[in-house]
Formats: C-alpha cells, structure tokens, sequence
C-alpha cells in the first residue's frame, strides 16, 4: 500500500506525519520526494549506504554541422535555445529533455550530453530513500522519477512530498493508493488545504485529512471538512513539547509513546478501507 | 535607429514597465521620426524562459537597443550575443525614456539584474 503525505501549506507537518508513521511501522520503505529540502533523515537517522547521481539529457552542437538556421529554437517549447546571429545559445537549466530540438534540426547538429542535477540516495535495504537537488537546479521531477523506479511492491510505502501542489507533487503522489492532507487549522492553512484536495480529487486518489497543531477548537478547517464530506483521521494536538522534540530531531511519539499506537492504527485502518484486509 | 522600450501600455505616452520578459508590450520606436509599433508580448504567458524568448524576438526585430528597467541573466546573454545593447530606462513615460536615449544621458545595462525580477518573493532588490 503506497501512503502519500502532502499539505498545499508548508509547515503544517508532513514529515512529522510521515517519518512518524514509517518509525512507528518500522518494516516500511520512507521515501523523502521533498527533494529541495529533504528532511526525514534528521529524524529517522538512516546510514546511508549507496548515493546514485541524477543525470538529464541536454542538447550539445556540433558548431561544424550547425547553419544557425534557428528550427531547435523554434521548436522548444520550453525557451531553452536561443539562436542569434546565427549562434546557438542554450540554457540547460531549464530543459526538459523532450529531445524535439534533436529531432527538427536539419543537419544533425544536436547530440545528446548528460547533465548531474542531483542524487538519490539510501540505506542498505532500500527502507529509507530520498533524494537530494542540487542548488540552483530548477527542474526537480527527474530525482522524484528515479525514487519512483526504486519503490517497493510490497508492504507499506511513505512517501513524504514536497510543500504546494505544483509539478513536483503530481508526480510524487502519482499512482499512489492514499493521500493524507496534512493541515493546521489556521486560514493560510486551509486556503491552502483546499488547492490540495482539488488536487488529489481531479487525480482520483482517496484522501483523508490530518489536523496537527490543534488547539481543540471548532475552526473554518473542521467545517470545511464536514462540508466537503472529507474524514478527518486524526487531530495532532498543538504543543511545544511537540514542538522541542522535533526541533531537536524527535519524533512526537518519543514525547508521548501513546501516538506510536495511534500511527500503527490510522495505518491499519487505511489497510482495511484501501486494501480491504489490515497489516 | 530601431530600439525598444518595455512599456504598460500600447502608446508613446504609456508608461515604462521596468521588466523585460514580462513586461506587457514592447513598443518598438524609430528614435528619429518617433514612429512606433506597439507589440503585445507573448512572452507573458511563458511557464519559464521569459526573458530568453522576450530577447530573440527582440534580436529577431534588428533593434539596436532596448530601453528598460532590469533585465535577467538568461536575457542579457541573448541580448549581448545578438550586439543589442541595453540602457537603464530613466524617465515615467515611453516618449520621455526614448528622448532621453536620444540625448545620450541613459546609462547602459552592462550587468544582469535579478531574474523573476517583478514576480515577487523580495526579488524587486536590486
């Protein structure tokens, strides 16, 4: 059973939700996608065993066979080639590696070359992966598809996403049996709250909503849930043990052993409604 | 000479706009017979690249230069390669910015400015 963990805000608690429920799993597979700024390690202290680069294909000119004629310029579609003066400029940061520029030019002057935009790494059984841009790279989706390709299909996968509801949280949350919203029941968090759930229906996946950081009030949140028909699994509690702990790498259940418990039975209930047996 | 300035609107007495990828017209100006064409930037709707595809349509133009009020790293490159050079655009208007060009008084862009400068996130710092 793949569990995607996402927010729309960032903040809310997607890697205390999810790196806690990985601890307090233990056999599952944690896959850190918030490949920006992963941040799981600090609190599952992983020994990393293997780092694999991320390399992209990016145009490269042969000025010999290049006329200047401009085609690989018109035909990209993402402003990465300028011709002027009959000169190729490129800029492979933002690339996207559809190849069109090889294919409209006239005298086979594009090759492929690779780029290194970042790294993928893990510990020895693959149990904890995540991946790792490096700085400046615009372009995050080819390390999330290399995470991808490394999940296992068996037993239960994390997935820890990045913050928003843009490119790099499609594809980390694709193909994925359930999502769990992280929110906080403040305005920002629920504006935000919203863009995700149209996310996560327009892609068709089964959703539920997590409340961290709850003050024990009724808020806009719990009525917006109750209004969209939307569960809300569980309310972690607002609390500055909560929040020492995980400034110094903790996970909320070494505070209080109680939500370990509770981790293992939001994921044995997602088992029973997604897979039809629990773990 | 042909040159441009990035603008808000579509005439001479349109102000300057101080971006070039995305500003929303380009207003392309015969500085001696103040003759001009205002041109809707396509560039606008660009997910990335903007000011890449903003220069070689302005090198596509044969413009010699381009008066405006930042321009990027990606955008300078081109425009540099295309030998277009580029001038800090001093005054509130279109008319006033290709006059004071005309004078000699502007002061050439030699050095990038922020990129996504005008999208926010504290980037309008020069």
């Amino acid at each position: 059973m793949k569990i995607a963990v996402l927010s729309g805000k960032g903040g809310t608690g997607k890697t205390t939700v999810s790196a806690g429920l990985a601890a307090a799993l233990g056999s599952c597979q944690y896959i850190d996608c918030d490949v920006e700024e992963p941040n799981g390690a600090i609190f599952l202290n992983p020994q990393i065993h293997k780092a694999i680069p991320v390399k992209v294909p990016v145009p490269s000119v042969d000025q010999d066979k290049c006329t200047g004629c401009g085609a690989c310029g018109g035909a990209c579609q993402f402003n990465a080639i300028a011709v002027v003066k009959g000169k190729v400029l490129l800029f492979p940061e933002i690339c996207h590696h559809c190849g069109a520029c090889m294919v409209v030019c006239p005298n086979g002057a594009i090759s492929e070359q690779e780029r290194e935009i970042g790294m993928v790494e893990m510990d020895k059984e693959g149990a904890f992966m995540q991946g790792r841009l490096n700085i400046g790279e615009p372009i995050s989706i080819p390390i999330i598809q290399e995470l991808k390709a490394r999940v296992k299909d068996t037993g239960v996968v994390i997935f820890d996403c990045p913050p928003g509801a843009s490119c790099s949280v499609v594809e980390s949350i694709e193909g994925v049996d359930y999502c769990i919203l992280v929110t906080e029941p403040t305005p920002f968090g629920l504006h935000d709250l919203k863009i995700a759930v149209q996310l996560v229906r327009r892609m068709g996946i089964p959703f539920g909503v997590v409340i961290n950081k709850y003050t024990g009030e009724q808020t806009e949140t719990h009525d917006y849930c109750k209004k969209e028909n939307i569960e809300i699994l569980i309310e972690i509690p607002f609390s500055e043990e909560f929040a020492k702990a995980y400034s110094k790498g903790s996970l909320i259940f070494e505070v209080d052993s109680k939500w370990k418990a509770r981790f293992k039975r939001l994921v044995n209930e997602l088992s029973l409604q997604v897979e039809g047996r629990g773990l | 000479m042909k040159i441009i300035v990035t603008s808000v609107g579509n005439n001479l007495d349109a102000f300057m706009d101080p971006r070039f990828g995305r500003a929303p017209y380009f207003i392309v100006v015969d500085t001696k017979t103040m003759e001009f064409d205002a041109v809707e930037n396509e560039s606008v709707a660009a997910t990335g690249g903007a000011g890449i595809q903003s220069a070689q349509w302005a090198a596509d133009q044969g413009v010699g230069a381009v008066l405006t009020g930042n321009v990027g790293p990606n955008a300078l490159n081109v425009l540099k390669a295309a030998g277009i050079k580029v001038y800090q655009a001093n005054a509130a208007t279109v008319k006033e910015s290709v006059e004071q060009f005309n004078k000699g008084v502007l002061n050439e862009i030699s050095a990038p400015g922020p990129s996504h400068f005008g999208q926010g996130f504290g980037r309008g710092r020069v």
